[in-house]
C-alpha cells in the first residue's frame, strides 16, 4: 500500500510548480483530481517545449500530469461551482497557484473554503509571496532565477549571467510545496483543523541557495567569484572542481587532495602545496590540469583515477546514460498508456517505499475525462 | 504550534543531502539529533571545501546544521551503541546517507532498527541505488551532474556546463524529506512505519523529467542555442541579454510584437510562430544587439506595461536591497551556544501564516550529550 492512499487532492493549479507537487502526491498514493475549465482545460496543456504535442496536449503537460484525473467545471457558473464545493467538502487537500485575489473573487479563498471544509489543507503557490511590490509580477521560472542571484553561479566569469537550463525554480518550489502539504496533514492529525500552506518560487530558489547565501552573508558581503576557466563547477570550490576536455570527450573531477590528484594525472602541482592556493590560484591550476587531461582519453583517465580512489566521472549525454546499466538497473523509466493505446516513456517517482519502486501506467487525462464518474462517486449531482 | 513538534529524528547523515532534509524537518518542529563521531564529527564541519570559516568550522556546515542537536557517539563502542539504541527506541525517524552496505555492517540498518522500533520511518540516501554497476561510486554532486546528462542543458552550445551549486544533493534531500513526511502522515493515521529510499541518481533524473521524456519521444539530444541560452528546448526570446547598463531576462513574447514594442524593425519579419524556435539563434542575435542600445530600466518599463514576461538580473547584493525581497522576511539571525551569531536563510515554507524561523544556531560537536543523556536516556535505562 502506498503511504498516501485514501487522501483526496483537488488541484486548481496550472503550469508547472504546483502540478509537479500534485504528481508527487499522486505517485505516493493520493487521488489527485485536476479541476479544469471545460473543453480547454488548464493553460499548461498548450505550453510546449520543442513544439511537441501528443493527443492534443503538449508533451510537457503529459509529463507533469500523468497519474491524475480531470474534472471539468466553469467556476463562474453557479451550478458548476456548487458541485465543486460539494467535492471540496470531501477533499483533504486543495492547491492553486492563481495570483493574489483570483480565488477571493470566485469565493474559494482559504477563509471561504474553511467554512465548506473545516479540515482542508489549503495550499497556495505564488511567484513572490502575497504582498510587496513584486506580488503581481509574473511568477515565471527564468525571471525568478534572474532576480534571485542564481544566474551568477554557473558558467565562467566572462560569460555574464548564466541561468540553470531547466525550470529549476518551478521544480524546487514544487518539492517544497509537497513537504508543506504533508507537514500540514501531520498537523491536522493532531488538531483536526484546517491548515494553510504557502510557498513561493522566489523563497524556494533562495532556499536552494542557502549554503552559498549564508556564506555570502558571513563573508563580508563578498559576491560569488566564478572561475574564468570554462567547465568550472562551483564558484566557492577550489581546483580541480570542474569538467575538463580529454582526448576524446570530457571528464569531471570533484573535490579532493590536489597533490594526490596531480600525481595521478602526472601533472606537476608542487607550486601549490597549501589548500588556500587551491582556491586562490584555481584558474592557473585548472589550466595546467586541462592541458594534461587533454593528452589521454576519458577511459584512460578513469582507469588511472578510479584506482587511486579519486572522485571523477565521465560526462554522458542522454543517449549514453539512458542505455547505461547504471541507469537501467534502477528501473527509472516507466510507460504510461495514452487513451489512443500508444504509450509514452517517462521517468518514475524518485522515492522508493519499503523497497518498492512507485510506478503508474495512468496517462494525463483529457479535460473533464472523469467528470461523470466523480459526480457519481462523490454524489455531486 | 509547528507541525512536527514532539517528533524525534535520529540523524546519522553527513555532508549536504541528508542533513538538508533533516534541516527542513527541524524547521517544521522536529527535534533532530545528529549522531556524530567523537573528535571529528560530520565531515562537513571541516572538509567541505568552502574557503569561508565561521567560528572555526565551514560556513556550509553552519548553514545546513542550525536548529539541530549534536550527540557525539562512537558507533563502534558498546556503551555508545547502547545509548544510540536507546535514542532509536524513542525516535520517529532514523536517517542516514552512508554508502550501500555500511549501515548493515554497523548493525543499524532498517531490518535491525525495525525490530527494536517497529513503527520507525527509516530514511536513506544513496548515490546510485543499492544495486547495479554504479552502487559503489562516490555519490558526489558534480559526478551525478556529469553522469546524468544535466551538463548539456545550461550555458551556450559547446562543452558541458555544470550547474554551479550542489543541485542534486539539494534535490535528493528534498525528495527524502517528502518520502519521510508521506510515511509520517500514514504513521499518524495507522501507526505503520516504513523504509524510505532515495538516490541522487533518481533525483537527478526526476529533475530532468521533462527533457528525458522529450528525448524518449523524439530521440533528439538537447540543443542549446549559440547565444543567450536559458533552456535548450525553448525558442527565442527565452534568455538573458546584456543592456546598456546591466542584464535583463526575457521569457516570452511573439517576435513581431517584441519588434514593435522595442522599436526593432529587424524582428518584424519573423511572423511564423515556428521560427521563434527554428531561427532562435539569428533572432537572439538581433535582439541582443538591439537591447545593448538602452538601459535595463528603459526596456522593462516598456515591456512590463505590455505584460511581457521580463525581469532585471540581480546579484545577491542588489536583490537584498529590493522591497520585493525585504517583504519576504527571508533572513534570520541564529546563535550558537557560545554566543556566536550568524545570518542565514529561513525555511521556505509558511504554515498557517507563520514563518518557520528558529534562533538556534548549529551545535558544537557533542554539545548536547549531557542534556540528551539526562532527558532521554537516563529514565530509559533499566
Amino acid at each position: 500500500m502506498k503511504p498516501l492512499e485514501g487522501l483526496l487532492v483537488l488541484e486548481f493549479a496550472q503550469f508547472m510548480a504546483a502540478p509537479t507537487a500534485g504528481l508527487r502526491l499522486a505517485d505516493l498514493g493520493a487521488r489527485v483530481i485536476k479541476i479544469e475549465r471545460p473543453v480547454k482545460g488548464e493553460a499548461g496543456r498548450q505550453i510546449a517545449i520543442r513544439n511537441l504535442f501528443v493527443n492534443g496536449d503538449s508533451l510537457v503537460f503529459h509529463t507533469i500530469n500523468r497519474n491524475k484525473e480531470s474534472y471539468a467545471a466553469d467556476l463562474k457558473d453557479a451550478a458548476d461551482l456548487e458541485r465543486v464545493k460539494k467535492l471540496i467538502a470531501q477533499a483533504d487537500v486543495l492547491t492553486h497557484n492563481f495570483r493574489p485575489g483570483v480565488m477571493e473573487k470566485i469565493g474559494l479563498d482559504y477563509e471561504s473554503v474553511k467554512v465548506i471544509n473545516p479540515r482542508i489543507i489549503y495550499g497556495i503557490v505564488t511567484g513572490y509571496g502575497s504582498k510587496g511590490p513584486w506580488a503581481l509580477r509574473p511568477g515565471q521560472d527564468l525571471l525568478i532565477q534572474s532576480l534571485s542571484g542564481l544566474a551568477y553561479l554557473s558558467g565562467s566569469k566572462d560569460n555574464g549571467p548564466v541561468p540553470f537550463g531547466l525550470a529549476t525554480a518551478d521544480m524546487i518550489c514544487g518539492a517544497h510545496f509537497v513537504q508543506g502539504i504533508l507537514a500540514a496533514l501531520i498537523k491536522r492529525a493532531k488538531t483536526n483543523k484546517s491548515v494553510l500552506v504557502e510557498v513561493s518560487l522566489l523563497e524556494s530558489v533562495l532556499d536552494m541557495q542557502f549554503e552559498v547565501i549564508t556564506t555570502y552573508l558571513n563573508d563580508g558581503g563578498k559576491l560569488p567569484q566564478r572561475s574564468a576557466i570554462e567547465g568550472n563547477g562551483h564558484p566557492y570550490l577550489s581546483a580541480p572542481y570542474g569538467i575538463y576536455e580529454t582526448a576524446d570527450s570530457y571528464l569531471s573531477l570533484a573535490m579532493g587532495d590536489l597533490q594526490k590528484i596531480g600525481e595521478a594525472l602526472i601533472c606537476d602541482l608542487s607550486a601549490y602545496p597549501d589548500k588556500t592556493s587551491w582556491f586562490d590560484k584555481r584558474d592557473e591550476i585548472m589550466l595546467l590540469l586541462g592541458a594534461q587531461i587533454k593528452s589521454k582519453t576519458t577511459n584512460q583517465w578513469l582507469a588511472i583515477l578510479e584506482a587511486e580512489g579519486i572522485w571523477c566521472a565521465e560526462v554522458l549525454t542522454y543517449a549514453e546514460v539512458l542505455q547505461h546499466e547504471g541507469y537501467l538497473s534502477q528501473g527509472i523509466t516507466q510507460e504510461v498508456i495514452l487513451p489512443d493505446g500508444n504509450s509514452l516513456s517517462t521517468t518514475r517517482c524518485p522515492i522508493r517505499i519499503n523497497g518498492e519502486r512507485l510506478y503508474s501506467p495512468v496517462a494525463a487525462p483529457r479535460p473533464g475525462a472523469q467528470t461523470e464518474i466523480i459526480n457519481q462517486q462523490y454524489h455531486l449531482i | 504550534m509547528k507541525p512536527l513538534d514532539d517528533y524525534l529524528i535520529v540523524d546519522f547523515s553527513q555532508f549536504l543531502s541528508g542533513p538538508s532534509a533533516s534541516l527542513k524537518l527541524a524547521d517544521m518542529g522536529a527535534r533532530v539529533i545528529k549522531i556524530e563521531k567523537p573528535g571529528t564529527g560530520d565531515i562537513c564541519r571541516h572538509l567541505y571545501t568552502s574557503n569561508v570559516i565561521m567560528n572555526g568550522e565551514s560556513s556550509v556546515f553552519h548553514a545546513i546544521n542550525r536548529n539541530k542537536e549534536s550527540f557525539a557517539a562512537d558507533i563502534k563502542n558498546e556503551t555508545d551503541r547502547e545509548q544510540i539504541w536507546n535514542l532509536i527506541k524513542q525516535a520517529d525517524v532514523v536517517m542516514h546517507n552512508f554508502r550501500p552496505g555500511v549501515m548493515e555492517r554497523l548493525g543499524f540498518d532498517y531490518q535491525c532498527v525495525k525490530q527494536i522500533n517497529p513503527s520507525i520511518v527509516y530514511g536513506e540516501i544513496s548515490g546510485y541505488g543499492d544495486t547495479g554497476p554504479w552502487k559503489d561510486k562516490p555519490g558526489q554532486d558534480l559526478l551525478l551532474q556529469s553522469l546524468t546528462g544535466l551538463t548539456w542543458l545550461s550555458g551556450n552550445a559547446g562543452g558541458p556546463v555544470p550547474m554551479g551549486l550542489s543541485i542534486i544533493d539539494m534535490l535528493a534531500g528534498n525528495h527524502l524529506a517528502q518520502g519521510i513526511l508521506a510515511c509520517l502522515v500514514r504513521k499518524s493515521i495507522n501507526g505503520e512505519g516504513a523504509l524510505v529510499q532515495v538516490s541522487m541518481l533518481e533525483s537527478a533524473m526526476d529533475f530532468q523529467f521533462e527533457a528525458i521524456t522529450t528525448y524518449y519521444y523524439d530521440g533528439k539530444l538537447p540543443e542549446r542555442s549559440e547565444r543567450n541560452n536559458a533552456h535548450a528546448y525553448l525558442g527565442a526570446p527565452y534568455g538573458i541579454y546584456q543592456t546598456a547598463n546591466s542584464y535583463m531576462a526575457l521569457a516570452m513574447g511573439s517576435i513581431p510584437q517584441l519588434g514593435t514594442l522595442l522599436g526593432c524593425d529587424a524582428l518584424l519579419v519573423y511572423t511564423d510562430v515556428a521560427e521563434a524556435f527554428h531561427k532562435r539563434d539569428e533572432i537572439k542575435a538581433i535582439l541582443a544587439k538591439h537591447l545593448l542600445s538602452q538601459a535595463t530600466e528603459y526596456w522593462l518599463d516598456i515591456l512590463l506595461k505590455a505584460d511581457i514576461w521580463c525581469a532585471e538580473v540581480l546579484n545577491w547584493e542588489e536583490l537584498m536591497k529590493q522591497d520585493g525581497f525585504k517583504v519576504l522576511d527571508m533572513l534570520q539571525e541564529v546563535q550558537m551556544s557560545d554566543g556566536y551569531k550568524y545570518i542565514t536563510t529561513r525555511s521556505p515554507i509558511t504554515i498557517d501564516s507563520e514563518l518557520l524561523k528558529s534562533s538556534k544556531g548549529s551545535p558544537k560537536l557533542g554539545e548536547d550529550n549531557d542534556a540528551i543523556i539526562n532527558q532521554l536516556l537516563n529514565e530509559h535505562h533499566g
